[in-house]
This record gives C-alpha cells, sequence and structure tokens, in this order.
C-alpha cells in the first residue's frame, strides 16, 4: 500500500495530478467513512422502501375504500414532487417538532438527526413508486392461481405471502432493479442536509485541497462502481428466480 | 439478436423496457387520488393555522396571509430578477430541449452499424445514466468557466445556465435510450421492405423508421420531463436563485418556526400542480400509445 500511495504522491510531484484523497490518510479515512455512510444509507433505503412497497401493494388490494384512496394519495403525493423539497420538508419542518433527548454531553437534541430523516424521506420516496411497481406484479398474476389458493383455504394474507408475491417479484424485478438504482442515486441529495456521505465528504475534500477535477473523477467512478456492482448482483437474482417457461 | 419466430414478443419487452424507466403505465389514477393529496395539503396548512393561533401574540400575520405575502416571490422570483418557480419552469424547459436535441443524436449512435460509433454512444450513455444527478450539476457547474471567449467575444456563462446544461446531461442518456428501444421495437419487416424499395439506410431511418417511433416515444420522454421537473429543486444547491433557494430564503426573513411546514407544503403544492396533470397525461397517451400483440 505504502508504494501506491507514494506514487500518487510523486504524480501530483511531478504532473500535478493530485489525489490527495488517496495518501493522505486524514482524506482517506474521511472519504471511506463518507463512502460507508453512502453504502449504509442505500442499504437501508433499498431495504425500507422494498418492504414500503410490498405493505402498500397489499393495502392497495384491501377491500376498504378509505385505505387504498389513502395509499393512492401517498403515492401521487410523493411520486410528483421533487425528492428533494421531500427531504427539506421532513429533515426542516418535521424534524424540529419531533421530541428532543439529552446526549451524553447533556445537550438537548433532536431525536432523529440528519442520516435518519434521509433515510425516511428516501424510503417513503422510493417506497411510493414500489408500490406502484408490486401492484404491477401482483396484477400480472393469474386470477385462477389466487382462486385456487383462497380454496385450498389459505388467508388473504397468506395467498398474498405465500403465493402471490413470489410470484409477482419475479415480474417486476426489471423495474424494481430500475427504481432501486434511481434510489441510490438519489442518496447523494443527502448532502442537502449535511448528512456525511460520500458527495458531501469529497465536497469537502475539494474545498480544503483545490482538487475538484481529481475529486470529482473519484466520486463518479464510486457511484459507477456501486451501481455496476448493484445492477451485477440483481440480475444474478434476477436469473436465479426466473421462472420457467416466460420470456426468452 | 432477436429470432424469428419469437420476435413479437421480444419486441413488446422491448417497448416495455423503453417505456419502463420510472414511469409505471397501468398506474391507476383516480381523482378521489387527488382529492387526497389536496386533503392532505390542506391538513398541513389547518393544523400550522391552528398553532399560530395557539402561539401567536396577535401581533404577526396568520399563516395563510403570510403564504399569501410570499408567494409572488416563490413564483416569480425578485421583483425586475429572473427567478423562482419560473426559473424552474424555463431550466427544465431549456434541459429538455438540450437534452432532447443531443439525446436523439446520441440515439442514433446507439443503432449505428460502425462499431466504434456504437461502442463509445454506449459508454457515454452508461456514463450519464448511471451517475447520480447531483454529481453531474456539481461537475458542469464547478469545472465549466464563468464565461467563454471566442476570439474578441465574451460569452458570460451564468449559473442558470450551467445548471441547465448538467441537468440536460443525464437527459441526454435517458432520451438516447428511448430512441434505441423505440427503433429496436419497430418490426424488421419494415427494414427489409424499405431495403426491397432501394431505400438507403439513412433513408429507411430518416423516412420510415423514426416517424413511426415517434408516437412511441412521446410517453417515456413526457415521463423524463416531470422527472427532470422534480430535479431542478436541486439547482438551488449549487446557488441558484430558484423557488427552493427563494422559500429558504422567506423563511429566513419571518423567523418563524410555525411557518417551516405550510412554506415547504406550499412549495411541494406548486411542483404538485405542475407534476400530476402530466404524469396524467402520460398515461393516458401510454394507453393510447401501447403496442398491441
Amino acid at each position: 500500500m505504502e508504494g501506491l500511495w507514494d506514487f500518487l504522491r510523486s504524480l501530483h510531484d511531478a504532473y500535478g495530478i493530485n489525489l490527495v484523497q488517496f495518501y493522505d490518510s486524514f482524506e482517506r479515512g474521511r472519504l471511506l467513512r463518507g463512502m460507508w455512510t453512502t453504502l449504509e444509507l442505500a442499504a437501508l433505503c433499498v431495504v425500507l422502501s422494498v418492504l414500503i412497497g410490498i405493505v402498500g401493494a397489499w393495502l392497495q388490494g384491501s377491500r376498504f375504500r378509505v385505505l387504498k384512496a389513502v395509499v393512492q394519495g401517498y403515492i401521487q403525493f410523493f411520486r410528483n414532487t421533487p425528492p428533494l423539497v421531500q427531504m427539506y420538508f421532513f429533515y426542516f419542518a418535521l424534524g424540529p417538532q419531533m421530541p428532543r433527548v439529552e446526549n451524553e454531553f447533556g445537550i438537548a437534541q433532536p431525536i432523529l438527526g440528519s442520516f435518519a430523516w434521509a433515510v425516511i424521506s428516501l424510503s417513503f420516496f422510493a417506497g411510493a413508486f414500489n408500490i406502484e411497481i408490486f401492484r404491477s406484479g401482483v396484477e400480472a398474476v393469474q386470477k385462477s392461481t389466487v382462486e385456487a389458493a383462497d380454496s385450498l383455504g389459505f388467508s388473504r394474507w397468506q395467498i398474498y405471502r405465500l403465493v402471490v408475491l413470489p410470484l409477482a417479484i419475479r415480474v417486476c424485478l426489471p423495474a424494481l432493479n430500475n427504481n432501486l438504482v434511481n434510489l441510490i442515486k438519489t442518496t447523494t441529495q443527502a448532502y442537502a442536509i449535511a448528512v456525511p456521505e460520500t458527495l458531501y465528504v469529497a465536497s469537502q475534500i475539494w474545498s480544503d485541497r483545490i482538487n475538484v477535477f481529481e475529486m470529482m473523477v473519484t466520486l463518479l467512478t464510486f457511484y459507477l462502481l456501486i451501481v455496476g456492482i448493484f445492477v451485477w448482483f440483481m440480475t444474478r437474482v434476477e436469473r436465479a428466480l426466473r421462472v420457467p417457461g416466460f420470456g426468452q | 439478436m432477436s429470432g424469428t419466430s419469437n420476435s413479437v414478443v421480444l419486441k413488446a419487452v422491448r417497448v416495455t423496457a423503453a417505456q419502463g424507466e420510472s414511469g409505471f403505465m397501468a398506474s391507476a389514477f383516480t381523482p378521489r387520488a387527488l382529492a387526497v393529496a389536496f386533503a392532505l395539503f390542506a391538513s398541513l396548512l389547518l393544523a400550522g393555522e391552528a398553532w399560530a393561533q395557539l402561539s401567536s401574540n396577535g401581533e404577526r400575520l396568520g399563516i395563510l396571509a403570510t403564504l399569501w405575502k410570499w408567494m409572488p416571490l416563490i413564483l416569480f422570483g425578485p421583483p425586475r430578477e429572473f427567478g423562482g418557480f419560473t426559473l424552474n419552469i424555463l431550466v427544465s424547459f431549456l434541459a429538455m430541449a438540450i437534452g432532447t436535441v443531443t439525446g436523439l443524436l446520441l440515439g442514433l449512435g446507439l443503432i449505428s452499424r460502425i462499431t466504434p460509433v456504437r461502442s463509445v454512444a454506449w459508454a457515454i450513455t452508461q456514463f450519464f445514466r448511471n451517475s447520480p444527478w447531483l454529481v453531474l450539476l456539481f461537475f458542469v457547474m464547478l469545472l465549466t468557466p464563468f464565461q467563454l471567449r471566442l476570439g474578441g467575444l465574451t460569452i458570460p456563462l451564468p449559473g442558470w445556465f450551467k445548471a441547465t446544461v448538467g441537468l440536460a446531461l443525464p437527459i441526454m442518456a435517458n432520451v438516447a435510450e428511448i430512441v434505441r428501444g423505440a427503433v429496436n421495437s419497430i418490426p424488421t419487416g419494415q427494414w427489409e421492405s424499405a431495403e426491397s424499395l432501394a431505400f438507403s439506410r439513412l433513408q429507411t431511418l430518416w423516412r420510415i423508421i423514426l416517424p413511426q417511433c415517434v408516437k412511441r416515444m412521446i410517453p417515456p420522454w413526457m415521463n423524463w420531463y416531470a422527472i427532470l421537473t422534480m430535479a431542478t429543486p436541486l439547482i438551488s444547491i449549487v446557488g441558484v436563485n430558484d423557488a427552493m433557494t427563494l422559500t429558504q430564503d422567506a423563511l429566513a426573513a419571518e423567523q418563524r418556526t410555525e411557518l417551516l411546514m405550510p412554506m415547504y407544503a406550499m412549495l411541494l403544492l406548486f411542483f404538485f400542480v405542475y407534476c400530476y396533470p402530466i404524469a396524467r397525461w402520460t398515461i393516458r397517451l401510454e394507453r393510447k400509445y401501447a403496442v398491441r400483440i
């Protein structure tokens, strides 16, 4: 490792390519922590938004009209308003209304920090899209399959969990992948409420070390990499879950 | 890549893929949903109003009156200056125009028969499709000069214009994908019959294939327009005087915590009122132009 850092340092001295974020241990540390925060944020949001999607799609099949209307209202609200403004709304408008707790220094602080609000707002945002996606999958499941399960005495939730959902997920995986990739890219917006994720840390480093271009390239490479890995993983999942007799 | 007998199914899949992205086809829009959304906004406002009544000392304006006071600023920007929600809309129009023109060219590159052209176009498309919007925005804002010198001519590049270009880049890549998907969804027979009538490839593309693609491209294209419009508040982060910035300025000027929720709700409402009809219209067109197998 030391050899590589020395090489990068020599690049700076000889050609002015300033990759300080790698060879300086302090900058490297905060960049890595930022990347870790991004990964945590992305993972939490992916899981939560998929859960919202599954539950929401189930609620949409409910017999109660009011419940359905509430879910529809939620979907339309979150789909047709900017995610950034949603995030500001959650953090700046709802955040101060929350109860405060004392931290270890005896200072009162909001119960939810910026990271938690970023997770909540991004999950709700992507969840609204996920409900639509799961619903389209649920609708694609043959009615006769549901009726057969019904006649075997499964309850509504059992039918959804054991019969409909496993088939629906397979149908809607491509659309779900698209949305989740979009969600991972949208985590950069947490920058706006000062979550120390990759973009935020990167902007700190490029302001301190004046290496905007090198930092930008690092940043873009990082995001292309995590999106690439995620897409590769989801393609594997898609292939593993493939139902014989559909598609190519 | 397509076979011969099952190509119809494949094409249907491709059209779905082209239209898919984030817009959902069979989404059930109901007037009831709209009513619920509005009820949500209204209850937010009323809750704020009630709270203001409880906490105010009678001297200050009510919540609704305050919102009314700031509304012109947030919608149209400061007097004799351009900004506010109108700037968001203008940026969205311009970015869409730039993104569409460049995206069409890039999309033609994606279906080119010359391998290097195709590879380069593919790389560009993947790069801009998979990078976060905010990072691209920073990229353009920080790495382009604030003015251009062409000979003796100095062209200033204002912040909002650079932001527009930054937003146009992902649109360009996605429009390119829409073009590719639409062209691939046209039955091979169209190409073959054009060839048998001695049309050149360029003629076939320009006079036979692309005109048929337009209809299929409109719904996903509109969907991307809505996504772009909802991304425009991002320009506030890089320091453009848009509706988001002005809302925060207004909040800073008022210094009243009970205004936070109603102010942000108002901004959300502006975007909702603008984007919801577009979404509904997109879905109508999607149904109308749906490729039937």
